[in-house]
């Protein structure tokens, strides 16, 4: 019997770009500078990096194939690197490499970035792309916002809500959203918004509107990662340790077996479960403390909120509209902005989630600090309602 | 006895008003103001020809189950491919068996009446299907723009269950030059419309129509439905009396509401007859185009008993008034419209990845497990069952045929489309499988969560670069009853 990732690894330090409309960097110039802050932080030597892995989400509008624009751009001594794409779970899939590397004793000190160069396609929204040359052949030509406004629709129809209660919950997403994007230097959209302006927006994908969709941004982010007994020998206190790492990925049986009903993240409720067994979490809702979840779309996070056991099915709408993820709330979620408005360079997402995690468990958030951060959970969902990658990490006090 | 054994009819839901066509063109020439009446029927941006003639077909084939299939015909002006045969994409969608003769006739606005007389000639055994459709590009601000529609309709032919047998048949080959389009050019060139009347109509058709009936020992007062395809409001009116044709006989050419379909023209007008006909009743149908064919058809008593579950006046009152004629001039790219970046993404169609899922893409196959019983599509080598999963275990199951409905969806505002939004989402078919799928004349509004829907086949993306076209199914609302 496996014994799980729990406790065998830590961070050693993490780093992370300025997210948003980066017109004045490439990827390589992100990519560096989220590498020294993270380097500063880790207190280490490049040549003490033993292993790399590298993820970036979209390959045309980015830094091409394989693991050598990370190598070139850092400068790295000739030693293994790994690129991983795994659409939006990319930046955690990075982590993952890096973890498990430490982990099973092969190498010492190993580093995971993650990097989206978004902003040079010449319009808003994700690039327009391929989605394979089966796919091609008969998906609809669905946006990301055109794949998402399907949960809404889904959800809505399962638990038989009007229309305006949900618009008005999904505006509550992004409203607070909005106003921890305020709190934070390094976000992308920095302004509070009203839930009148949420709610009358225009469309991009009926029901999903102008502010229910995410940033779409240029950023990096990275980890340095080691052993505990590494790490204190470094002098390190307050060590944040990796509680539990978990992906699962669509087998095709949403998309295509009446069994999943279009109002739910089959593989997030699968992931999250197994990241709380790993973890030893019995009590989600009590024992995690805070979350950065995959809010491509305000009614991702709503829905997720359900099936990582935070809200009770089918009521995520009052939980969302009674605070419960406000930044006061019981479990505050994207404290940082989250997809939302720290943005969402694909490759660097999973990495933000955890740097946020990280400055909030070393008491190194500024104005966004919470009091008594416990437990965080990172959850990542890379492509569509009804075929996607999940990705959930749990990070916390290391004992 | 040989003879028409069913009809199917299609045509597209969306009607121009032509009031919104006059007042656009007026400016340049006022004379289009009295042709401004009534509406004509326009492809939505993923119809074509090949699109209506699978609706027409699977309209005539609705109401016959024992069909022994042994030839399908194609007949149009205005084929997608010029080089690929457009019946055998027909015949694919239709997942008809493929020991079958096909082709595709074109060239001549008889090729429809040419493509009957040759299969109402024919020995072969077994049924034939005649398609006829048509899809005109006509210049804006054309007479032809007011006056043209489009459509398509089917005829089965065989000696079961016939409703109209075959009296007599007649053709004259004539190179009378009323209207041309040469190789190099996309709009027809035309002559004077007197002159097509008095030397073309007013010769050509009298001399065939005297010999047929002379031969089928009938006078022009046993006509009952005259059929004279033609977008010249008046001549059939002249012809009939020149003729001694009663003027009560004359189908109409549907002008004002459809608009006249080329090529499809005589066998849509051909289906109105069947629908109006009483056992005994004469057809006398025309194709006119370089010469004449004239096919003279006796209704039988199986025709009291036919029901098509959609004729000529189904198909005329399922429709939706479409205003936009800037719309109609982008669906036929008449203009060159901004479609944003995200409309240049490359379309480049993989032939050899094509062919090899064109069950599921032209048929729309997907499979029954034999293990478990699961329906499924697109077919997998696993059963997609999570308690199956048994391997190679799937059987061809065919959903072009099956209703379903609407689990989710959504308005996509963002994505490139011809006509956005793009509505797409999850269909859940009755007796089972499910698949994400786009969705098609969709009004706003007319989409929730539970809606009904059946699956037709549409165009689903060009490639201008290559000149290709990608065809998939769509969902379709079903209007509440």
């Amino acid at each position: 019997m496996a014994s799980g990732i729990k406790d065998k690894v830590v961070i050693l330090g993490m780093g992370c770009s300025k997210f948003g409309e980066r017109w004045d960097a490439s990827p390589s110039d992100l990519m560096v500078e989220a590498f020294e802050e993270c380097i500063e932080d880790a207190g280490v030597q490049r040549n003490q990096i033993e292993a790399a892995w590298f993820g970036a989400g979209i390959d045309a509008f980015n830094v091409g194939a394989s693991a050598m624009p990370l190598a070139i751009a850092l400068r790295l001594n000739y030693i293994p690197v790994t690129k991983v794409e795994n659409m939006c779970a990319t930046g955690t899939e990075a982590f993952r490499g890096a973890v498990y590397a430490v982990a099973s004793g092969a190498c010492d000190i190993a580093l995971a970035l993650g990097v989206e160069k978004l902003k040079d396609t010449g319009y808003g929204g994700l690039p327009q792309r391929s989605r394979g040359l089966e796919n091609d052949m008969y998906w609809p030509n669905l946006s990301a916002p055109g794949a998402f406004a399907q949960l809404a629709t889904g959800y809505r129809a399962k638990h038989k809500l009007n229309k305006e209660d949900l618009k008005r919950a999904m505006a509550h997403v992004s409203v607070k959203s909005h106003a921890n994007g305020v709190k934070n230097p390094k976000a992308h959209l920095r302004r509070e918004i009203t839930e009148d302006q949420a709610v009358s927006a225009p469309y991009i994908a009926e029901p999903i509107g102008l502010f229910d969709c995410c940033g779409v941004s240029d950023g990096s982010a990275c980890a340095i990662v080691t052993t505990p007994e590494i790490a204190k020998s470094l002098g390190k206190e307050n060590l944040v340790s990796v509680k539990a790492l978990q992906l699962a990925v669509s087998n095709g049986t949403e998309s295509s077996h009446e069994s999943w009903d279009g109002s739910y993240l089959k593989t997030t409720r699968i992931a999250s479960q197994r990241a709380y067994d790993e973890a030893g979490i019995s009590k989600p809702k009590e024992e995690i403390t805070m979350t950065e979840v995959h809010d491509c779309f305000s009614i991702t996070e709503l829905v997720t909120m359900e099936d990582l056991q935070l809200a009770e099915e089918g009521k995520g709408v009052t939980e969302v509209l009674d605070g419960n993820f406000d930044a006061d709330g019981k479990t505050p979620c994207q404290i940082d902005g989250g997809l939302k408005c720290f943005g969402h360079p694909i490759g660097a997402s999973g990495l933000r989630m955890i740097y946020e995690n990280y400055l909030q468990l070393n008491g190194r958030a500024g104005d966004r600090q919470l009091s008594n951060p416990k437990m965080g959970l990172n959850h990542n969902l890379g492509g569509f309602p009804h075929q996607n990658i999940c990705s959930i990490s749990i990070v916390g006090p290391y004992n | 006895m040989i003879g028409i054994s069913a009809y199917g009819v299609y045509i597209p839901r969306a009607r121009l008003n032509k009031k919104a066509v006059a007042d656009a063109n007026a400016w340049f020439d006022a004379g289009l103001k009295s042709l401004g009446k009534g509406e004509r029927a326009i492809c939505n941006w993923d119809e074509d020809v090949i699109t209506m003639a699978v609706e027409a077909a699977s309209e005539c084939l609705s109401s016959n189950q024992d069909v022994k299939l042994s030839s399908l015909y194609l007949a149009s002006t205005t084929f997608p491919f010029l080089d690929r045969q457009n019946s055998v994409v027909v015949s694919e969608a239709l997942n008809i068996d493929n020991q079958i003769r096909t082709m595709d006739i074109g060239a001549s606005q008889r090729a429809a009446t040419s493509a009957l007389i040759s299969l109402l000639e024919s020995k072969a055994e077994g049924d034939s299907l005649l398609v006829a459709s048509e899809h005109r590009r006509s210049k804006a601000g054309s007479r032809a723009e007011m006056l043209w529609g489009d459509a398509a309709a089917s005829v089965l032919i065989g000696s079961e269950n016939v409703i109209a047998e075959c009296v007599g048949i007649e053709t004259l080959a004539v190179d009378f030059v009323d209207h041309y389009r040469g190789e190099e050019s996309s709009f027809d060139y035309d002559w004077e419309e007197r002159w097509i009347r008095d030397e073309g109509f007013m010769k050509t058709v009298p001399a065939v129509v005297k010999k047929l009936l002379q031969s089928a020992s009938l006078s022009t007062e046993d006509i009952n439905h005259f059929i004279l395809p033609t977008d010249q409001s008046r001549t059939p009116g002249v012809l009939a009396k020149k003729l001694g044709i009663d003027v009560t006989a004359l189908v109409d050419n549907q002008i004002s509401t459809v608009g006249v379909a080329g090529a499809a023209q005589p066998i849509l007008l051909l289906a109105k007859a069947l629908e109006d006909s009483n056992p005994g009743d004469h057809i006398l149908m025309i194709g006119f185009g370089q010469g004449c064919d004239a096919i003279l058809l006796k209704a039988t008593d199986a025709i009291t008993n036919y029901k098509p579950a959609l004729n000529v006046s189904g198909a005329l009152a399922r429709r939706r008034e479409e205003n936009n004629y800037n719309k109609f001039l982008g669906f036929n790219n008449l203009i060159e419209r901004d479609i944003g970046k995200r409309g240049e993404a490359d379309k480049q169609t993989y032939l050899s990845g094509y062919n090899r899922r064109k069950d599921f893409l032209t048929s729309f196959l997907g499979g029954k497990c034999r293990e478990c019983g699961t329906v499924q599509i697109p077919k997998e080598k696993y059963c997609v069952n999570p308690d199956c999963n048994a391997l190679n275990s799937q059987d061809d199951y065919s959903f072009a045929d099956k209703q379903g409905s609407v689990v989710t969806w959504t308005a996509d505002r963002l994505t490139f489309d011809w006509s956005p939004p793009a509505y797409f989402g999850m269909v859940q078919f009755d007796g089972g499988g499910k698949i994400m799928m786009d969705f098609t004349e969709v009004e706003e509004g007319g989409i929730e969560s539970g809606s009904k829907v059946s699956v037709h086949f549409r165009i689903r993306q060009f490639d201008p670069a290559r000149g290709f076209r990608k065809y998939f199914w769509k969902a379709v609302i079903e209007e509440k009853n």
